[in-house]
Parts: C-alpha cells; sequence; structure tokens
C-alpha cells in the first residue's frame, strides 16, 4: 500500500488547497460509521443490559463480571472463575493456531515453489493461487461443508476407491474448521511468504551448499532466519482474522466447537440478547488482537535494532 | 605430482546455446592460475561448473585426479567466494567463519579456534562478533575469504572478488591475495575480466572468449607472444598489421607489411598466406631508415609516456609508445619518420 | 544430482499441487453438482440445468432475486461511492506533500482492515440502534461504504504512485486549471487503477456477509444472508446453481481486474 513519504508533487495551489474537501468523505465516513461506533461499542460493554435487549444507560460491569466471574446461583456466594466464556477464547486461539501452523506447513512450500519458477509463469501461479479466495467466503464455506459431509462426495470417493468402509466423520470436528478457517486465509499466508522469498538471494544459498550444508540444513540454518519477517507476517495476517471467524466455525464446527465469533453472535439475537455482553467479548477480543499485534511490532522493532 | 584441476574437453550447453566449446586444461597444485576474458566469455560457468553448480553437459573435471563432475558441491573439497560475497546476513562473521566447520561436524571448540585463526590471518579479529552489514565492503570480502578457506579446501575459487571494490583497496588486495595464496600454498582459480589484475596476480593465465580457451601462459607470455588476434588485442593495446606471409622456413617466416615492406619473423606454424602481425607500442622506435616508414599524425602527451600516432605509407594506421625522457626526440606532426621494430617484437599471430 | 540447483526442494511441488487441489475440489464439486439432474444432493443423476432454472423461476425465486436485486444495487452505490472517495483520499495523501495529520489519516484508511469483521458488525450495529436509523438498505449501504473505502484506495495509490508529478505540472505549465489537469491528464493516467479500485470494491460489497448479517434487520436479504438462510436449513441443489453463479461473477470480475491492472502497467 502507497504509504506516507511516497511520490510528493507540485508545490502549493496544487492539490494542497482542496486537502480538507477532499479528505473530509474520508474523515466523515471511516470517523463517523467505524471509529465512533468501535467507541460508542466500548462504552457499551460498560453498560446494562436492558430486559427486553438493548442497553440502560446505567454504568455497570455486569458484562465482562459475567464473563470472568461465576457468582452462582445465589449470588452470596464468594465468585469462582467463569471457565465457560475463557474456555471459548481458549478453544478459538488454539483453532486460529491450528489453522496458522497448516497454512504454514502447505502455504511455505508452495510460497517457495512459485518464487522459484521463471519470471513469466509466477503470475499465472499466483493467480492460480488468489482465485478462490475471490469468491464469496460462504460460498467457499459451503462448498467445503458439502464436500466433506458424512455423504459427501469426499466420503463418497474414498469408498469408491476402497480407501476406507465407513464414511469420514470430518464435519463438525476441529479438523473441519481448522480446514475452513485455512480455506478462508491461505493465501494471507502465501503472499507474504512469497513476497519474502522472491527477495531472497540464491548466493546464500549456494555459500551454504559449497560449505557443505544439505538442502534441509541450509533450509534451517540459512533461508527461514533470512526469510523469517514474511513467515511471521503471514502468520499474523491468517491468525488475527481466524480468531475472530464466524463462518467456518458456524458451519463447519457444529455446537462442539463454538468460537468467539459464533460468541458475540448470539448476544445480538433479538430475544436472547445481551447487547453489554456481546460489546465486552468483542472488547475482549480486540484487545487480544491488540496485544497480538503489539508483541510482533516489539519483537520486529528488537530485531532491527540488533 | 597430481595436477590440482584437470579439465578435460568440457561442454556446457543451455538448450541450443552452447556456453563452453569443449574446454581443456590443467591447474597446477600451489598454483594461483587466473581465467581471463569479457563478459559472456564462459569463465565464471567454467568456475561454477569446478565448485558444482553448474551440470557438465559433457567432458571431465578431475580434481587431484578424481573425477568430480558428478559430485554435488557440498561433497566437494572445493570452496569459493563468491563475487558479492554472500556473507549469511543473521549470522554474525565468526558464526559466518565457522559455518563450514560446523558443517562437518567439526567440535565447537576446534571451530572457534580454527575461525579465529582465520579472522587472524585477515586482521579481523576485532569484528568477529559484528553482523555482516556492519562491514565495510573490503573487510566484507576478506570475511568470505576467512569463511572459504577455514575448511581447508584443497582448490579455492574466486569469482571476480575484487570488482566490488575500489580502485586503491583493489590494488592493495591483489598483493594480499597474492601473498595469501603464497602462505597457505592453496591452490587458487581467480575469475576476472580485468587484465591488469591478471597479469599481476597470476601464476598462469588462460584467456577466454566465447566459450574457448584461446592461450594459456604466464603474463609475459601472453604479452609478448600472443597466439591470436584477441590475445593480442584483448591484453594491453597492440598494433595490428594485416600482411602477407611469402614463404616459411626453419621456423622464420618472410612476410609482406603494407606498403611493401618485407619483415623476417619467427614463425609458429603458420602457413603462407594473409595474418596479422602483432607489434606492442613500446617495441618500436624512432629511426633514420628502419622497417617501416610513416607520417606522424598526431603525438598524445601522457605523463609517462608520449603516444605517437601515425600511419603508414599505404595508410594503415599506427602508434608507438616513446618514454617521456630527454634522450627521446619527439617528432613533429606532418614529418616522415622511420621505425624500427625491435628483433623479436613483432609476432606472427594464427589468424 | 539437483542439489546444484539451490531453488529445488523435492516434496514442494506436490504440496504446491496439493495445495491446489484442495482450493479448487470444493468448487468444482458445487459447480458439478449445480448441473445434478437428482433431487436428492447425495445421488448424481445426469446433468441438467434445472437448477439454474429453479433459481429463476422455482418457488424460492421471488425471494432470492429481492436479495441479488439488492446485492448488486448496493454492491454498484457502494463501490461508487467509495471509490469516488478513494480517489480523493489518495490526491489528498500523494499529491499534497507532507500534511499535519496525514500518518493518522493513514491509520484511519487503514482502520477497518485492522478491526477483526465482526467487531465492525458489532460496533455497527450498536451504532445504528444508538442513533435510531432502523436497520434496513440505508445501514446496510453505510456500512459497506465505510469499510470498502480502503479496499478501493490500495490500487488506486499504487497506481498514483507510479505516476510522476512532472505530467500535471506539464499541463498546469500549459495553462490548464487543477480541474482541467486532472480530468484531462491525471485521471486518465490513473484509470487503470480507479477501475480496479472500482472492481474491488464492487466484489467486497457483494459477497459481505457478516456485517451485513449484523445491521440488515428483519425482512432484508442480501444474496449471501439470503444463502446462509438457505444453508442452515440444509444444503439443497438449487443453493449449488446459485453458488456457482456467484462463483462466475467473482471470477469474472477479479481476471477483469487482474487483466486491466496488467495492460495499465504496460502504458506507464
Amino acid at each position: 500500500m502507497a504509504g506516507p513519504g511516497s511520490n510528493h508533487a507540485p508545490g502549493p495551489g496544487s492539490w494542497r488547497g482542496i486537502l480538507v474537501p477532499l479528505l473530509l468523505p474520508t474523515w466523515a465516513m471511516i470517523g463517523i460509521f467505524l471509529l465512533l461506533p468501535v467507541l460508542l461499542m466500548a462504552v457499551y460493554s460498560f453498560l446494562t443490559k436492558e430486559f427486553r435487549g438493548g442497553v440502560e444507560w446505567e454504568f455497570s460491569l455486569a458484562a465482562y463480571d459475567q464473563f470472568f466471574l461465576n457468582r452462582g446461583l445465589f449470588g452470596d456466594e464468594p465468585p469462582t472463575v467463569e471457565w465457560t466464556y475463557i474456555t471459548v477464547f481458549a478453544r478459538s486461539i488454539a483453532q486460529a493456531a491450528g489453522a496458522t501452523a497448516l497454512c504454514l506447513l502447505i502455504g511455505f512450500p508452495t510460497a517457495w515453489f512459485i518464487a522459484t519458477r521463471p519470471a513469466s509463469s509466477r503470475g499465472i501461479w499466483l493467480f492460480l493461487i488468489t482465485v478462490p479466495y475471490w469468491v464469496n467466503l460462504l460460498i467457499r464455506t459451503v462448498s467445503l461443508r458439502f464436500l466433506i459431509r458424512e455423504n459427501g462426495p469426499l466420503n463418497d470417493a474414498l469408498m469408491g476407491v476402497g480407501l476406507i468402509s465407513e464414511p469420514l466423520q470430518i464435519i463438525n470436528t476441529n479438523l473441519a474448521v481448522q480446514l475452513g478457517l485455512f480455506y478462508s486465509y491461505l493465501p494471507f499466508m502465501v503472499l507474504p511468504i512469497y513476497a519474502a522469498v522472491e527477495r531472497y538471494s540464491f548466493a546464500y544459498s549456494e555459500a551454504a551448499a559449497d560449505l557443505y550444508a544439505n538442502r534441509w540444513v541450509t533450509l534451517r540454518e540459512i533461508v527461514l532466519p533470512i526469510v523469517r519477517p514474511g513467515i511471521v507476517a503471514g502468520c499474523i495476517l491468517v491468525f488475527i482474522p481466524s480468531l475472530g471467524a464466524f463462518l467456518a466455525p458456524n458451519l463447519l464446527g457444529g455446537a462442539k466447537n463454538f468460537m468467539i465469533g459464533s460468541l458475540i453472535e448470539e448476544q445480538f439475537k433479538k430475544s436472547l440478547g445481551n447487547w453489554p455482553f456481546g460489546a465486552a467479548v468483542s472488547m475482549i477480543l480486540m484487545t487480544l488482537v491488540l496485544i497480538v499485534l503489539f508483541v510482533q511490532a516489539r519483537a520486529a522493532t528488537r530485531q532491527e535494532v540488533r | 605430482m597430481t595436477d590440482a584441476v584437470e579439465i578435460r574437453n568440457a561442454v556446457k550447453r543451455y538448450g541450443n546455446v552452447t556456453a563452453l566449446h569443449g574446454v581443456s586444461l590443467t591447474i597446477r597444485d600451489n598454483e594461483f592460475f587466473t581465467l581471463l576474458g569479457p563478459s559472456g566469455c564462459g569463465k565464471t560457468t567454467l568456475l561454477r561448473m569446478i565448485a558444482g553448480f553448474e551440470d557438465v553437459t559433457e567432458g571431465e573435471i578431475r580434481l587431484f585426479g578424481q573425477n568430480i563432475a558428478n559430485l554435488e558441491p557440498n561433497h566437494r573439497p572445493v570452496n569459493t567466494v563468491f563475487q558479492h560475497y554472500a556473507l549469511f546476513p543473521h549470522m554474525s562473521v565468526i558464526d559466518n567463519v565457522a559455518f563450514g566447520l560446523k558443517m562437518q561436524k567439526v567440535a565447537q571448540d576446534a571451530r572457534r579456534k580454527r575461525a579465529a585463526e582465520m579472522l587472524e590471518m585477515v586482521h579481523l579479529s576485532a569484528f568477529a562478533d559484528r553482523l555482516p552489514a556492519q562491514l565495510s565492503g573490503g573487510q566484507q570480502q576478506r570475511v568470505a575469504l576467512a569463511r572459504a578457506l577455514a575448511p581447508s579446501p584443497k582448490v579455492l575459487l574466486l569469482d571476480e572478488p575484487l570488482s566490488a571494490l575500489d580502485l586503491k583497496l583493489r590494488q592493495a588486495m591483489r598483493v594480499e591475495l597474492k601473498q595469501l595464496q603464497e602462505d597457505t600454498g592453496i591452490t587458487f582459480i581467480f575469475v576476472t575480466h580485468d587484465q591488469e589484475e591478471a597479469l599481476t596476480m597470476s601464476d598462469r593465465i588462460a584467456v577466454m572468449s566465447a566459450g574457448h580457451v584461446q592461450q594459456i601462459g604466464t603474463a609475459q607470455e601472453i604479452y609478448e607472444a600472443p597466439v591470436n588476434r584477441f590475445v593480442a588485442d584483448f591484453i594491453g593495446e597492440t598494433n595490428l598489421l594485416p600482411v602477407e606471409v611469402l614463404s616459411v622456413r626453419d621456423g622464420r617466416a618472410e612476410v609482406t607489411l603494407p606498403g611493401g615492406h618485407r619483415l623476417q619473423v619467427a614463425a609458429a606454424g603458420q602457413g603462407i598466406g594473409k595474418h596479422h602481425l602483432s607489434i606492442r607500442p613500446e617495441r618500436m622506435a624512432l629511426t633514420e631508415a628502419g622497417d617501416l616508414q610513416a607520417v606522424v599524425d598526431r603525438v598524445v602527451y601522457l605523463g609517462t609516456d608520449r603516444q605517437v600516432i601515425a600511419r603508414l605509407e599505404d595508410g594503415t594506421p599506427l602508434h608507438l609508445r616513446l618514454q617521456n625522457s630527454d634522450r627521446v626526440a619527439v617528432p613533429a606532426p606532418g614529418t616522415r619518420v622511420g621505425l624500427a621494430v625491435e628483433a623479436g617484437a613483432a609476432r606472427l599471430l594464427a589468424d | 544430482m539437483a542439489l546444484r540447483n539451490v531453488r529445488h526442494y523435492p516434496g514442494f511441488l506436490a504440496m504446491t499441487v496439493a495445495c491446489l487441489v484442495i482450493l479448487y475440489a470444493p468448487l468444482l464439486v458445487v459447480m458439478a453438482y449445480s448441473f445434478n439432474d437428482s433431487t436428492s444432493i447425495t445421488n448424481w443423476g445426469g446433468v441438467s440445468l434445472r437448477w439454474y432454472a429453479d433459481v429463476f423461476t422455482g418457488p424460492e425465486a421471488p425471494r432470492f432475486k429481492a436479495a441479488a436485486w439488492n446485492s448488486l444495487t448496493i454492491a454498484v452505490i457502494a463501490a461508487t461511492s467509495a471509490t469516488a472517495i478513494a480517489t480523493a483520499a489518495a490526491l489528498a495523501m500523494l499529491r499534497a506533500g507532507g500534511f499535519k495529520g496525514r500518518s493518522l489519516t493513514y491509520a484511519l484508511i487503514n482502520l477497518p482492515l485492522m478491526v477483526p469483521e465482526i467487531v465492525i458488525a458489532v460496533a455497527s450495529l450498536i451504532f445504528f440502534s444508538m442513533v435510531g436509523l432502523t436497520p434496513g438498505y440505508l445501514t446496510i449501504l453505510i456500512a459497506h461504504i465505510t469499510f470498502c473505502i480502503p479496499f478501493a484506495y490500495l490500487p488506486i495509490a499504487a497506481r498514483l504512485q507510479g505516476i510522476d508529478g512532472s505530467f500535471e505540472q506539464a499541463a498546469r505549465d500549459l495553462y490548464a486549471s487543477r480541474a482541467q489537469s486532472f480530468f484531462l491528464i491525471l485521471l486518465p493516467l490513473m484509470m487503470p487503477g480507479v477501475v480496479s479500485g472500482y472492481l474491488l470494491a464492487f466484489i467486497i460489497s457483494l459477497d459481505d456477509f457478516i456485517i451485513t448479517n449484523f445491521v440488515k434487520g428483519a425482512g432484508m436479504e442480501t444474496l449471501p444472508t439470503a444463502i446462509y438462510g438457505s444453508v442452515k436449513q440444509g444444503i439443497k441443489p438449487n443453493i449449488m446453481a446459485i453458488s456457482t453463479l456467484m462463483l462466475g461473477v467473482s471470477i469474472l470480475f477479479v481476471t477483469l481486474s487482474y487483466l486491466i491492472n496488467r495492460k495499465g502497467q504496460k502504458s506507464l
């Protein structure tokens, strides 16, 4: 993305004069309809839930309380930790981590392979990898669900070929969710790694071979450390959206794989709604995302200083 | 003593393009051998074939008698100093130098000791824990050298290692490299396009062009006795005069120069017919009569020398170098002069 | 022998192929089954276009037609607005030199990409509820325009960055007004980026599910939400037909965007 410090133009009297009109729509739209709502959401997480859904404007920590603590049925017992929601978060983190690992395992060799093709064909390979991404995520997830269903084509094919005798129960498992997340975000892993490998100088690999390293040692000792920023970028770009994903867990995971996205969605269905709680969960998710980004940024700058 | 490297009829083809046409040469042990030629002549391809990064389409490559053409590069006891050094950016200098030893499974203590020794040898001990990015170009080059020498290779390959350095540094490094080769006794195979480098550093030089070896010899042999027009022209400056060989007898040929003069020169297997004569500009003197008659066009002042640009009677251009000293008279433009060619200075070329 | 080719790693080609297979298999399967003649999705009954017909004329057709109409009109309006806004923003960011608040603006433009989609969905719902806007067409539209801006911005800014400032200077030097130099010189040069941004915003809007689902209210459907609702009741063959149609549209638009970008590269 074209960032600050780019191609600056003719001096005053050019676009600088109408700077404000140019930027006002952007500030207005994103400021009013994104930034403000997020801040409002933060406020809502500290309000009281209204009986019919919606909120009462009264400060309360009830939402966060409900998330972290279990006050028992009668409220006069000492509060214990409420594990239900924390478990949901833990599960989401685990699933996101699993999806990231899957993307890395398959995405790294793919990115390496494409980056080492002759320059003329690289574009085509990249195009092939990204085309499925541009298909509606809902449709992609539905397609995957259709494919791996108990009486779906995958099981039919495997049984037809004789590899298995009974249909595999893939749907509604962890694997299904991770497959769904993998399917949703794979290009986000491949593209940064591809960019990093493209910048990598193969003279390093030759030097390592010249000094008696076999190709796998070279991969581990030389390539990976040099390409690491791309790998980290890819992991972040897969992990964070996976945390808050809704469709993959919802359509592929079933009741047992309840994740953050579903938890939040549930709070806003009219009859069962608990808006402050939903807002609170969203805030906690945002905090988690910010922590991950912060840690990664710190690690990146620390590496540069070295 | 077995030759360090023997290349027999090496051919390299990429599709329908041939980069090397049946190259054969031998490189002796403890020799500083240079592959010299313009870009595209195949010298780097040949070097990479010895290192193991290019397949040998046809032919053999023997290292101390053993055919290594099918060996993986990490199984050949040959190490390379790469053109842009390829120092691993994420490892410290000393870890870079120790890398080959680590791959050879040398114990950590022995590794560190050897790496430290190598750094000492290139005078970079103080930089052991720095990262390559923190070093200057000249320093990086020396680290690359230390790294390649640490595993005690039988042969060291150097791919234009000085081309990225500025002039003064390059000149200093030439002396250092030569000294290093003499001290370690390891065979150095050096690739360059810079003939001054080749002439000053090498024990022997192979001049290459368009995938062929044109001539192999010491600096003196190549300079004073070039075998063909390419070598005569590529190394130093020369006058190429088209001549007709009239007769050849007892290793001497009688040739006719443009303008009709006849000259007796040493023959080296050429037959009668049209050839070229190579005469170095500093091997002619002005004289009363002389072998050739010419008219002076211009005299160019070059500090140490004067370059006299002249024309033979039939218009063939010629130039001489006269040392700038009181003993040598400077001709004025337009005067007729006689040129004497030093005995043996006129070389009859194969083409 | 291949070690001398340091680029080669055994097994990586297989992984790449496996990757492509995993990516395309579900889509191809759905496409194949959309032509299935049988009413049951598990048995293959032969090739037929009946489900495509069903989409357009069957019992659920009116619902899908309405949803499609909503999706399309919203996408057109959102893409147009987002592209215009993003173009203006790009001009400010890349052609007005440094100004106070430039970094902040850059962060703002990127904000929709940084915040998880579900959080945007929740926040938007809360906002509209508080402001008193009834969830419906308008709320969907507003939300779409907002999160489409960065997607339109990306190709436009990339393209603008590659255009040398001297063209506009030459135009102004030859007495063109700012508007003239923009419409006659700069905009035509920027066009591939603008078109690319438009197509990108269009697809993003057309495909959006989560945010739309939250802010649409009852009674409103876009194509993705309609499909979702239908899928929740069980995958029916007509869903595959619709999916294949949407698949085709997406691929068409992305290919167009890619080709326009490619052609644009050659002209600069």
